[in-house]
This record gives structure tokens, C-alpha cells and sequence, in this order.
């Protein structure tokens, strides 16, 4: 069998490698999948009768940790993919490292605000606001554990392709980083949604 | 050249601008449908292997492709602007007033029509969910004043020729469709959306109310009927249903 | 064992059978639904002779179909032809086979998410059917699954149509995302953009639509899920009394919202429908006509501009929610707009026709037969798409047969021509001529006898999704006896999809066998070069002075 082309060279008239292409349609169908469920705040928020005062039902302290965080991690996993370029595998294992654990923060601090809100008698029943609270934060959620197990592979199993394919290894790695970015600019329009309008 | 395409009678004053429009639309489409038909039959015979050995590299010239296209567009152009869209306007912007019309609440549900008329004081009666039960589907409060004269049926319509009918459409449950096939009136009935819908009956008859949205297992059997009829049979039909909420 | 290798094979070409073979099963037991629902249309609430006995009792006692039971029967019919059937089809098992070929390509560019692909469909498929199985049985919400009914169905059926269309979504969105990079990134050298077969172009306009209108609807899935399971109220709006009891949750939410999602997807789903059929005609026109399409580049930009409209018509199927006239005049505008580009396309492959030398082959029969009744699906879509004559038309069975003209006699004639056209490129042989000829004859009678007549009861007024077909309407007494006849033709259509199913098993075995390239036609999949490399545009038939009536796009020019 034949390699497919363009897997780790950029294809010269169209500027990209698959799989660079392939993350970009996946997140341009990401983008309509939380517009969707945007806009079904939007109808449904624009057609209720009433509705709460987000940030008094919703923790904004605790969101505003979470979104330093989340920040802070795009930084670092920018940096672990930077550190590859570099040729420098060691710097790329801590800096990976600390993205890991940023996440598993960001979801302990989430986990925490579900069991509060559940703790209050708050379920994703009580209202269409905490419903759609639940459903964008918990789609999302989901989305970040499955960042977070890409990366979890790219440091450990994953990671041994660096020696026998760096070019191939860092593509990787930063094709991981386009959708790590994408997790957390959907993360900050949930929080200006959800939390301070 | 009206009734070709097999509708209903057209009873309602509306009914002839919808018709024309539908007869229009055909025409076009027959035309469109012939000219193509015919080209195609032709080419197929013309251009049989037989016939023509060796394919023409190039092909049809001529750009009256464009100008057929062009056509269609104008076609459909006028059909929107001319027809379609003040019919639509008509239905929808230009309610008449409540006073010079029969005006009735529609509550549909699985699988009927709750009718409510407001009865002579003109009033609709408050409906509270609580109040609901077998004998009263609508949840009407007969101790509010303006209720205690409200007429309500089940499936049942009359409406006097030539007075606009207003009808406050609404639903319990589910989505249904209330279709009144000739009065050319069909109006989804949306739970938790108010939806008015008006129309003047101009011939009298008996006909049935249809419910066209699949609103569950029993949504065949959806069905009621609506007479129209003349104003003093329908004053008479009113004062006998006032006469049977006495009794009770 | 070595069916099971298949199964785990990322080659492209053995992934685009498995899709072929899998949709193929698909098709059949959706038109088998509806075989039941036509027998109870035409003869309501008498026992379904032969088969009556195996739904159960719980669906029909005695053989009788029960009304719920043709509930399911119609949900899961549009169901599975839609989502299982026709676009598995045409863009799985069609997709997969060709677009690498037709572009020059090994393989798919991501083999591996090729493979996962059909593992989603498959399994979307089988939950889909297993739903059949559960108390209550499958969802019977209609295909368009309108909320509060679907939110408030009882059992598990309505959910596990959820869970199916959630995998098949995912399906559909790898699938895409492979076609379209396949597309940009796997060309072959010299293989422009404007040299692409139509086929492909159909393809790439198609994955985009699956790619960017799927999410919408699974949103929608995830929220009529949690509406389902945790006692959201997303759909639910406040007041709602279900038979006579009043509703205990919280409300608020909102009925159209559904619609909203589901047309948002559904519309281009239509497109998603009828786009790779157009392509596939296309290549089969060119083909049998022996010269080049008419009007190539115009034929292109249409499928683009088709594409990118078929995202603002949706609303177009929700005139009667109670529409002012600024919304419904955008969106009657909009859907008389994107007929222009449909007529360019059919008039293009039309006008194809015109001084070829058209040989009058079983695929070229299916193709031919595509454009009337593709057109005649066109057109009855114009009364549906003026808000003023879809107040009566809506919700009928001209519905029914409009959207049936554009995907039975249209997209399945397309798919039908295209397996008699590229069987022998998977297989090195021929299907059978006569007992092709023969299914496309009772096919095309069968199908015009089953959907015209819908737009005679629908003129009348006759509604869809009826169990008794209209029986008890006094306005449905006139056109009542035409449900026999449809029905009649019904069985007609299938007793002669047996020639086809003969005609495939036998020629897999029996066929005759025929070198590289039966046809002679132009396009890459016919290549047997290992590595190749494209020299012109993808329709060089009959060209002045050359050797052959056809020069292959990857035939080197001739050294002058
Ligand atoms: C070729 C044979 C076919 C026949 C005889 C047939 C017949 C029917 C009938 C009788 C109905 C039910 C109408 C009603 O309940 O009033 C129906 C519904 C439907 N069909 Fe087909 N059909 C065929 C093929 C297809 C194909 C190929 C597709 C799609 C690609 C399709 C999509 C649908 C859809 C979406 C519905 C609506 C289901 C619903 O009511 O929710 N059909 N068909
Ligand atoms: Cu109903
Ligand atoms: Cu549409």
C-alpha cells in the first residue's frame, strides 16, 4: 500500500496537510453544533415569560477561576508545541504535563459547581436556564475530557513517535493544540453567555 | 378554467384568490413540463445512435437556455409579488374587527375540537388548567360572569354566511392542523402560541373540520364538522344551545 | 473469516461495498414498511395478507395493522430510506468508491476515520431496527419527529430513534470531513478543480451540507434527549394538559424551536438527497451521449449556489406555524430563488443531450428516466413553496408526491443507473442487459401509477399520515378508490425490484466479463495506471480529429 500524500507535507496550492484540513471542517461543524444550541438559548430566552438572574443562580467567581485556567492552559499547550519545534522533547513533557493538570482543575472546579447546584435542589429540570446551563457546560465538558484524553496519549503512548517521526509527532501535537484552542474560545462565550449576560 | 385541478368547493371569499393562484402555478408548470417533455422526446428520437453516429463535439448553441431560465424566474417573480404575497398579507395583516365578526376559540387536542363561543355578552369566560376534567375539556370557570353564558361543543362549528369568523386557535398538547378544506383556511394549532386565523364564508353548507398535522395514534379520527349557514338558522342553532346550558 | 477481514479493511473500495451492500438491505426493508402501510392504505383495518401474522399481537392482532403500529411504520420508513438508505448510498458506498478514483487518489485521506465512519452507520442502523423490538415499539413521531408529541411518546422507541440519529450524525460528519479532504488534498497532478468530474463536485457541495447542517439536529437530539430522560422542558411550553391531566414540569420552552432545528438540517438534507444523484446522471449523460456536458461551469457554480441557499429556505415547510408576511415573503423568496440554480442543472443535462449519439444503454435508461420525473418532483414544489397555495396543499399527500417524485422515481433512478453503470469497475462485469431493461420499464410504470395519483387526493384535500387513508372524509370519497391502485402498483414496483436482485446476485457470479473500460468512457476510476496523472477536462468525447470518439483524461497529449 501506497502512503497517502500530504499527511505530513503541506500540500503546495492548497497550504495544508490533511489532517490540518481535516480539524478545520471538524471545528467549522463544531461552530454549528454550539450555534445550534446557542441559538435554542437565544429562542428560548428571548420567548420566556421570565427568567433568573444568571449570576445570582450561577457562581461567577468560580467561572472566572475556570476561565483563567482554561486561558492559562491554551498558553501552556501552545508553549508544549513550541518547545517541539524547538526539538526539545523534556520542556514539551512538562509544559503538556501542566495543560493536563490546568484541565483536570478546570473540571474538579465544575464538578464541584454541579454537585452545588444539586446540593440546592438546582437541576437541569428546574428551569430552561439552568437546563440550558447544564446541557452547553456539560456538551462542553465532554468535549474537554476528550481533549484531555488526546493529550493524555500524546504524552504518554503517543509520544514514543517522537523518535521515530518528529515532523510527523509535532503536527500532531499541534493539530491537538487547534482544537485545544477551540475548546477554550467556546469556554469564554459560554461564560459570557451563561454567566454574565 | 378553475376547477381542473379537482379542489375542494371553494366557499369562503378568499378561496378564489388561492384558487387562481393554484390554477396559475399549474398552468406554468404544465407549460414548463410539455416544452421540456417534448424537447426530451424530440432529442431522444433526433439524436438516437442511429441516427447520429458521431456526437457533435461542441454541442447545443445558442444561449436561449438563458432566456428560458430568465422567463422562469419572471414567472415565478410575478406569482410571489403579484399573487402570493398580498394574498398572504391579506390573510394575516388585515384582521377585521371583533365586532363586526363571529369570533370563537378553537382548543384542539387528542384527538378533538374544544369550541368556545364566547355566547350573547360577547365575552370569552376565564379557562384555568385546574378546572379541567372530563365534562369540562375547556377548564372554563362558569362562576366568572362573562363565562356563565359561554356555549361550548365538542367538534362541532356553525358559522353565519358572510360575516367574518375569527377563530383564536390554540392547543393542549400536542401540534395539530386545523383545516377547513373549503374554506381554504389550514392553521397549525401550536401549544403555548395564540393563533388567530379569520375567514368569511360565502356559501352555505356542511363540511368537516380536518386535522392535518400527525398529532398521534388517533390523529385519523381527528375530525369535526362546521356548517355555515344563514344568520337567522345560525341565531336559532345559538339560542338552542343556550337554551340545553339552561337545563344544566 | 474472510467476510470478516472486509469488515475491518480501510480500503476505500471495500468500505464503499460495505456501505453499497448495507444501504442496499436498508432500502429494501424501508420499502418493505411501507409495502404494509400501502396494503392498510387501500384496504384499512382488513388483516395484511401473507406476513399480517408476524408483527405481534401488540401491532396487529389478528394481522390487522393498529394505528399506532402504522405510526411507526411511517416514521421509520422516511427513517431509514432518508438517513439509512439513500445517503448511505449515494455518499457512503458511492462516495467512498469513486471520489478517490474520479480524483486520482489511493485512498481516502483518512482511511481509518473511513472505517469508523461505517461502524457509526452500522451501528445507528441497528439500534434504529432494534427499536422495533422495545415496549411500544420503534418512534412513531414521523420522520420529522415535531416536539411535544415526539417529547411526550411513552416507551423507549422515540429515544432509541434519538441515540440512532446521533450516531449516524457522527457518521455522516467523518464521512465528510474525508470526502471533502480527499477532495482538496488528494487531486492528482494536473487535476484542477475545473477538471473534476461533476460527480465530484456533487460530492464535495454534499459533505459540506452534511457537514455543517447535522449539528443543528444534533442539538436538537441532545436537547429533545434531556426533554426525554432528566425532565427538561426545552420543547415544552408552559400549560400543557395531556389527556386531561395537567403536565407537571417545568415549562417554558418552546414547540417550534424543534421545527427550527429540524428543518435547519432537514432542507439541506434534501439537497444532500438529490445532489450526488444529479452528479451520477451527469457522468452517465456524458457518457452515453458521447460528448462533453453543456455547460459545465455553469452546471458547478449551481450545485455551489444550491448549497449554499438550501441553509435559508427552511422555514418554507413551517408556513402555517403562524407566519407574518415579512418572514414568509424572505422565505418564499428564497425558495423560488433556489429553483433557478435546479433549473440550470436539469436544463445543462437536458441540453447534454442535444447532437450526442445516445446509445440507449440500462444506465442511460435510468438516467433518462431521472430528468422528467426529477422534474415533475421540481415543479410540484413550486405551489408548496408559495406560502398562499400551501395553505391548502400542506400537510397532504401532494406533498408526499412531490418529495417522492424528487427522491423514488428521481435519486433511486439515479442510484440505480450508477450501480448498472460502475458495477463492472468493482466487479469486471456486466450486469444483465434484458433483465435490467425490464426493471427500468415496470419501475418507471409502477412508480408514476403509485405517486401521481397523490397529487390528485392531495388536490383534493386528502391528508398524509392517515391510517385509514382518508376513509372517513366526506372530501376523500372521490379520489378514495385511487388508494387501491397506488397500492396495486406498489406491489407491482416490487415485484420487479426482483429482476434487479436476480440480476445483481447473478451477475456477481455470472456476468459478463469485460476489460478495464466496457464503457469508454473518460474519467479516472477507469485508470489502470497506478499513479495517475490528468491531462484535460473530464468529458473528451467525440473530439475532432482524435483517434478514438474518446481520450481518457489521463492519456498523455499526443507528441506534436
Ligand atoms: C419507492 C418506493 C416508495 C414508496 C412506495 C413510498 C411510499 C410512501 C408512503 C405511502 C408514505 C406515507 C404517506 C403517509 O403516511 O400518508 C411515505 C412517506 C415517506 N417516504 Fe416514502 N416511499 C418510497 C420511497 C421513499 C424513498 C426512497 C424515500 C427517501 C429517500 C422516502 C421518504 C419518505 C418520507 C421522508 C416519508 C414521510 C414519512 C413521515 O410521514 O414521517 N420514501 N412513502
Ligand atoms: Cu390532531
Ligand atoms: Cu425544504
Amino acid at each position: 500500500m501506497t502512503a497517502i500524500p500530504y499527511t505530513t507535507d503541506v500540500r503546495p496550492d492548497t497550504g495544508v496537510t490533511n489532517p490540518k484540513l481535516g480539524m478545520w471542517l471538524f471545528l467549522a461543524s463544531e461552530v454549528m453544533l454550539f450555534g445550534s444550541l446557542l441559538s435554542a438559548y437565544v429562542l428560548l430566552r428571548s420567548g420566556a415569560l421570565t427568567w433568573p438572574d444568571q449570576s445570582a443562580v450561577l457562581s461567577v467567581p468560580l467561572a472566572t477561576v475556570n476561565t483563567v485556567i482554561l486561558i492559562a492552559s491554551s498558553v501552556t499547550m501552545l508553549r508544549a508545541w513550541t518547545a517541539l519545534t524547538a526539538g526539545n522533547m523534556r520542556q514539551y513533557r512538562v509544559r503538556m504535563g501542566v495543560t493536563l493538570v490546568l484541565g483536570a482543575v478546570f473540571l474538579a472546579i465544575k464538578t464541584f459547581e454541579y454537585s452545588d447546584k444539586f446540593a440546592h435542589g438546582l437541576g437541569p429540570a428546574t428551569d430552561n436556564f439552568l437546563g440550558l446551563y447544564f446541557v452547553l457546560t456539560g456538551v462542553h465538558v465532554l468535549h474537554l475530557a476528550g481533549g484531555m484524553l488526546v493529550n493524555a496519549f500524546l504524552l504518554g503512548p503517543g509520544a514514543r513517535m517522537w523518535r521515530s517521526d518528529p515532523r510527523r509527532f509535532t503536527q500532531r501535537v499541534e493539530v491537538a493544540a487547534i482544537y485545544w484552542h477551540f475548546v477554550d474560545a467556546v469556554w469564554l462565550v459560554l461564560f459570557v453567555v451563561l454567566y454574565l449576560l | 378554467m378553475m376547477d381542473w385541478l379537482g379542489m375542494p368547493v371553494a366557499a369562503s371569499a378568499h378561496a378564489g384568490d388561492v384558487d387562481r393562484l393554484m390554477v396559475l402555478v399549474h398552468w406554468l408548470m404544465l407549460v414548463l413540463f410539455v416544452g421540456w417533455g417534448g424537447f426530451l422526446l424530440y432529442v431522444l428520437v433526433r439524436f438516437r445512435r442511429s441516427a447520429q453516429p458521431v456526437a457533435m463535439h461542441k454541442g447545443m448553441r445558442g444561449s436561449w437556455s438563458t432566456w428560458i431560465e430568465g422567463g422562469i424566474l419572471t414567472a415565478e417573480v410575478i406569482l410571489l409579488a403579484f399573487f402570493s404575497i398580498p394574498t398572504w398579507s391579506a390573510r394575516v395583516d388585515a384582521f377585521p374587527s371583533e365586532q363586526q365578526s363571529t369570533v370563537v376559540r378553537v382548543v384542539a387536542e387528542q384527538y378533538a375540537w374544544n369550541v368556545h363561543y364566547p355566547g350573547p355578552d360577547g365575552l370569552f369566560g376565564r379557562t384555568d388548567l385546574a378546572l379541567l376534567g372530563p365534562s369540562n375539556p375547556l377548564g372554563l370557570d362558569r362562576s366568572d360572569p362573562a363565562g356563565r353564558d359561554d356555549i361550548t361543543t365538542i367538534n362541532q362549528m356553525h358559522f353565519p354566511v358572510d360575516r367574518p369568523v375569527i377563530v383564536h386557535l390554540s392547543s393542549k398538547d400536542m401540534i395539530h392542523s386545523f383545516a377547513l378544506p373549503q374554506m381554504r383556511v389550514k392553521q397549525d394549532a401550536i401549544p403555548g402560541l395564540a393563533q388567530p386565523v379569520w375567514f368569511t364564508p360565502t356559501t352555505t353548507g356542511q363540511w368537516e373540520i380536518a386535522c392535518s398535522q400527525l398529532c398521534g395514534l388517533g390523529h385519523y379520527r381527528m375530525r369535526g364538522f362546521y356548517t355555515v349557514e344563514s344568520t337567522a338558522e345560525y341565531e336559532a342553532w345559538l339560542a338552542e344551545e343556550a337554551a340545553f346550558l339552561l337545563e344544566q | 473469516m474472510r467476510f470478516f477481514k472486509y469488515l475491518v479493511s480501510t480500503d476505500h473500495k471495500v468500505i464503499g461495498l460495505l456501505y453499497a451492500g448495507t444501504s442496499l438491505c436498508f432500502l429494501l426493508i424501508g420499502f418493505a414498511l411501507v409495502l404494509v402501510m400501502r396494503w392498510q392504505l387501500a384496504y384499512p383495518g382488513e388483516p395484511v395478507p401473507l406476513v399480517g401474522g408476524l408483527f405481534g399481537v401488540a401491532n396487529a392482532p389478528g394481522g390487522i395493522v393498529l394505528p399506532e403500529f402504522y405510526n411507526q411504520l411511517g416514521a421509520m420508513h422516511g427513517t431509514i430510506m432518508v438517513f439509512l438508505g439513500v445517503v448511505p448510498l449515494a455518499v457512503g458506498a458511492f462516495g467512498n468508491y469513486l471520489v478517490p478514483l474520479q480524483v486520482g487518489a489511493h485512498d481516502m485521506a483518512f482511511p481509518r476515520l473511513n472505517l469508523g465512519s461505517y461502524w457509526f452507520y452500522l451501528a445507528g442502523g441497528l439500534v434504529m431496527l432494534a427499536s422495533f423490538f422495545v415496549t411500544g415499539g420503534a418512534a412513531n413521531n414521523g420522520w420529522t419527529s415535531y416536539a411535544p408529541l415526539s417529547d411526550l411518546a411513552p416507551g423507549h422507541g422515540q429515544t432509541l430513534w434519538l441515540v440512532g440519529m446521533g450516531l449516524i450524525i457522527v457518521s455522516s460528519l467523518l464521512g465528510a470531513i474525508n470526502v471533502i479532504t480527499t477532495i482538496v488534498q488528494l487531486r492528482a497532478p494536473g487535476l484542477t478543480w475545473f477538471r473534476l468530474p461533476f460527480f465530484v463536485w456533487a460530492q464535495f457541495i454534499t459533505s459540506f451540507l452534511l457537514l455543517l447542517a447535522f449539528p443543528a439536529l444534533q442539538a436538537a437530539a441532545i436537547l429533545q434527549g434531556m426533554d426525554r430522560l432528566v425532565g427538561t422542558s426545552f420543547f415544552l411550553p408552559s400549560g400543557l394538559a395531556v389527556s386531561g391531566q395537567a403536565l407537571n414540569v417545568a415549562g417554558g420552552g418552546s414547540a417550534l424551536l424543534w421545527q427550527h432545528l429540524f428543518w435547519f438540517l432537514a432542507h439541506p438534507e434534501v439537497y444532500v438527497l438529490i445532489l450526488p444523484a444529479l452528479g451520477i446522471v451527469a457522468e452517465v449523460i456524458a457518457n452515453n451521449t458521447r460528448k462533453p456536458l453543456w455547460g459545465y461551469r455553469s452546471m458547478v457554480y449551481s450545485v455551489f449556489v444550491l448549497g449554499f441557499l438550501s441553509f435559508i429556505v427552511w422555514a418554507h415547510h413551517m408556513f402555517l406555524t403562524g407566519m407574518g408576511t415579512t418572514i414568509s415573503a424572505f422565505f418564499q423568496a428564497t425558495t423560488m430563488i433556489i429553483s433557478i440554480p435546479s433549473v440550470i442543472i436539469l436544463s445543462a443535462l437536458m441540453l447534454s443531450l442535444y447532437g450526442g449519439s445516445i446509445r440507449f444503454t440500462t444506465p442511460m435508461l435510468f438516467a433518462l428516466g431521472f430528468l422528467p420525473m426529477f422534474g415533475i418532483g421540481g415543479l410540484t414544489g413550486l405551489p408548496l413553496g408559495l406560502a398562499t397555495t400551501d395553505v391548502p396543499l400542506h400537510d397532504t399527500t401532494y406533498v408526499v408526491g412531490h418529495f417522492h417524485y424528487l427522491v423514488a422515481p428521481g435519486t433511486l433512478f439515479a442510484l440505480f443507473a450508477g450501480i448498472y453503470y460502475w458495477f463492472p469497475l468493482a466487479t469486471g462485469r456486466m450486469m444483465n442487459d434484458l433483465l435490467g431493461r425490464v426493471h427500468f420499464v415496470g419501475s418507471l410504470v409502477c412508480m408514476n401509477l403509485i405517486f401521481m395519483p397523490m397529487f390528485v387526493q392531495g388536490l383534493a384535500g386528502v391528508n398524509r399520515r392517515l391510517w385509514d387513508g382518508g376513509e372517513q372524509y366526506a372530501h376523500a370519497q372521490s379520489v378514495l378508490s385511487l388508494n387501491v391502485t397506488m397500492s396495486m402498483a406498489a406491489f407491482g414496483l416490487a415485484f420487479f425490484q426482483l429482476f434487479f436482485m436476480v440480476n445483481l446476485f447473478m451477475s456477481l457470479r455470472g456476468g459478463r466479463v469485460v476489460g478495464a473500460n466496457p464503457w469508454q468512457a473518460t474519467t479516472l476510476e477507469w485508470s489502470t495506471e497506478s499513479s495517475v496523472r490528468a491531462y484535460r477536462d473530464p468529458y473528451v468525447y467525440s473530439l475532432p480529429g482524435a483517434a478514438a470518439d474518446f481520450v481518457p483524461q489521463d492519456q498523455p497529449a499526443e507528441p506534436s
